[in-house]
């Protein structure tokens, strides 16, 4: 009986004080930069990972500029002196082992792998930042648009997700996820998606083929997008290259990237 | 001779055609060979056409040049060890091929690129010859070679470090190892009129390497030009391995492994030997490549590892029996 009530003290209370809220927190993630700045109270956040800046892979680089951006160096990072850091499980590990022997409270939060996993990290890190009413909120809105997105049917045209040096990604992932919400079937199947030769490319004739854009500077593995069974693909076919920074992490921006591939389809239809 | 030629002809054909029925899409052999020469609208004529034919190509052209300059670079050094991705030829021309991909140059202008891998492979070669003298000390020779790799290889890897690109910094393996997938007939035209002039500097050389087995004082006083001889080796040699690395990445050891099995069906002239090998590196260039689809489908195995596990304990061996001789 005391044990059970004392259980239940225990239950109310340790919420109350995670209620407390880190008055300094440094993110070192592209992702959980995003969402620390999506979810931070004013002056709450220090400083974001110079990733965040970048306009190809974020897709808040211009509120970014606002902050002081960190390399993921335990060195910088303990000399902003945080109460809370906010890393990716697997962001630069040596930094984040440094700096919990320093006594640096991380929490480090997994990719989402998955649409339920977008609202699941923004309450975890919601929670983190005591700022839990504030994701909730973001989390319904998110919800609620995604829904609207959803609920559009028809026939599924086949698509084929395509990066450089022939990756694709399957249903199993967030991408495959946001390709299967716009309303396509994807030719990689189920599963995490792996290499996808041209020649199975090419004999599955895809009727939408979406492409990430190309990064700055040349290189070998984006030369892919050019061959010719590509490129006949892409003129025969429906294709979009679709911003990375969009679906490159699991934050609300998502439903730019299937809005975008919504809109592809429709024009298929 | 002739049948040795005939042989190793017969044996390129089969693997050719070998070649062009394994890929990942389970073809039907009939169908993929109706569609490759008829053509049609399906995807089959253009997996046929677009992917494995070129990749057929490819391994004929660069192993079959590989083979050659062995060959060449062996009989002129007169030294068994000789060879272009050994001696670091092959690494100066990724160099080349990367600096001119990592600049745009190849972007803006598309011939930049192997011009660029074929000026790499003049340096190298140029500096090996200067190095080693006209016979080809051995010491000399393998020394210099390890040392131009290693400045090729560092150069390369910083480059591509440095590019912006996310994906660079994995392509050093490629540059380094060597493949052939994904390839294009563009590479095949791109490869092409370097390897036709590097065929042509080379097919002269047979006679004068094999007056030099005689010493060089004999060989002039037969009335060979040896600065003429040595300038169709320099070039000759650029070009094919400048061509075939801009497109395929370094490919070591087919210039090691195969003049040295074939040495024997020539009476080891060095003439002849130009010819056979050139057969022998197409073949072998399109058994590995056959074997890196077939042992790790859909994994881009590179080419280099298949090609350097076969021909270092062969290499080995040529060290460990030239040590003997000396001793």
């Amino acid at each position: 009986m005391w044990r059970r009530a004392l259980g239940l003290f225990l239950m109310i209370a340790a919420p109350a004080a995670a209620q407390e809220s880190p008055a300094r927190v440094v993110s070192m993630n592209l992702c959980t930069d995003q969402m620390a700045m999506l979810l931070a109270a004013p002056g709450q956040l220090l400083s974001v990972s110079s990733l965040a800046r970048d306009a190809q892979s974020s897709a808040m680089a211009e509120q970014a500029k606002a902050y002081p951006i960190n390399h993921g160096l335990a060195e910088e990072i303990w000399l902003l002196k945080p109460d809370l850091v906010i890393a990716g499980t697997f962001t630069s590990r040596a930094s984040v082992d440094m700096l919990k022997r320093l006594g640096v409270q991380v929490l480090t939060v997994p990719p989402a792998y998955s649409l339920a996993d977008v609202t699941d990290r923004l309450r975890l890190i919601g929670e983190a930042l005591g700022r839990s009413a504030t994701a909730n909120a973001v989390i319904a809105d998110f919800e609620a648009r995604l829904s609207t997105l959803r609920a559009r049917t028809g026939r599924r045209p086949s698509a084929a997700l395509y990066y450089a040096n022939g990756y694709t990604t399957g249903n199993q992932t967030l991408a495959g996820e946001i390709l299967l919400t716009a309303g396509f079937s994807n030719i990689a199947g189920d599963g995490g998606g792996g290499r996808m030769s041209l020649e199975e490319l090419a004999m599955a004739q895809p009727e939408a083929l979406i492409t990430g854009q190309p990064y700055p500077g040349a290189s070998r593995s984006e030369e892919i997008l050019d061959h010719p069974v590509v490129r006949q693909i892409r003129a025969a076919q429906a294709s979009r290259s679709v911003t990375d920074s969009d679906w490159l992490c699991g934050t609300p921006f998502v439903l730019q990237a299937i809005e975008q591939l919504s809109r592809l389809r429709q024009d298929i239809e | 001779m002739t049948k040795a030629l005939a042989l190793l002809f017969a044996l390129v054909l089969v693997l050719a055609i070998g070649s062009l029925s394994i890929g990942p899409a389970n073809l039907p052999f009939a169908d993929s060979i109706r569609a490759l020469l008829a053509g049609g609208d399906g995807p089959l004529t253009l997996v046929m056409r677009e992917i494995r034919l070129p990749r057929m190509l490819l391994a004929v052209m660069i192993g079959g040049t590989l083979g050659l300059a062995g060959a060449a670079m062996q009989g002129y050094l007169r030294n068994p060890l000789a060879e272009p991705g050994l001696l670091g030829v092959s690494g100066c021309a990724a160099l080349g091929a990367v600096l001119a991909i990592q600049t745009g140059l190849s972007a803006a202008f598309s011939l930049a690129l192997p011009l660029s891998a074929l000026a790499g492979a003049v340096i190298a070669v140029l500096i090996l010859l200067v190095l080693t003298g006209p016979r080809g000390e051995t010491l000399t020779l393998i020394l210099g070679g390890i040392a131009i790799s290693a400045i090729a290889g560092a150069l390369t890897s910083l480059v591509l470090n440095l590019s912006p690109n996310p994906f660079a910094a994995n392509e050093i393996i490629f540059w380094m190892m060597g493949s052939l997938a994904d390839r294009s007939m563009l590479h095949v035209w791109l490869a092409m009129p370097f390897m036709i002039v590097g065929l042509a500097l080379l097919a002269g050389v047979g006679r004068g390497l094999d007056a030099l087995t005689l010493g060089e004082d004999a060989a002039a006083a037969m009335g060979f030009d040896l600065r003429m001889l040595r300038l169709r080796i320099v070039l000759g040699t650029a070009c094919v391995v400048g061509a075939g690395t801009a497109v395929a990445g370094s490919i070591g050891f087919i210039g090691l492994v195969v003049p040295h099995l074939l040495r024997g069906t020539v009476g080891g002239r060095p003439g002849p030997l130009l010819w056979v090998s050139a057969l022998g590196g197409a073949a072998m260039l399109l058994s590995a490549d056959i074997a890196v689809r077939l042992i790790a489908p859909g994994r881009d195995l590179k080419l280099g590892v298949l090609t350097a596990l076969v021909g270092a304990p062969f290499f080995l061996h040529l060290v460990w029996r030239s040590r003997r001789q000396r001793a």
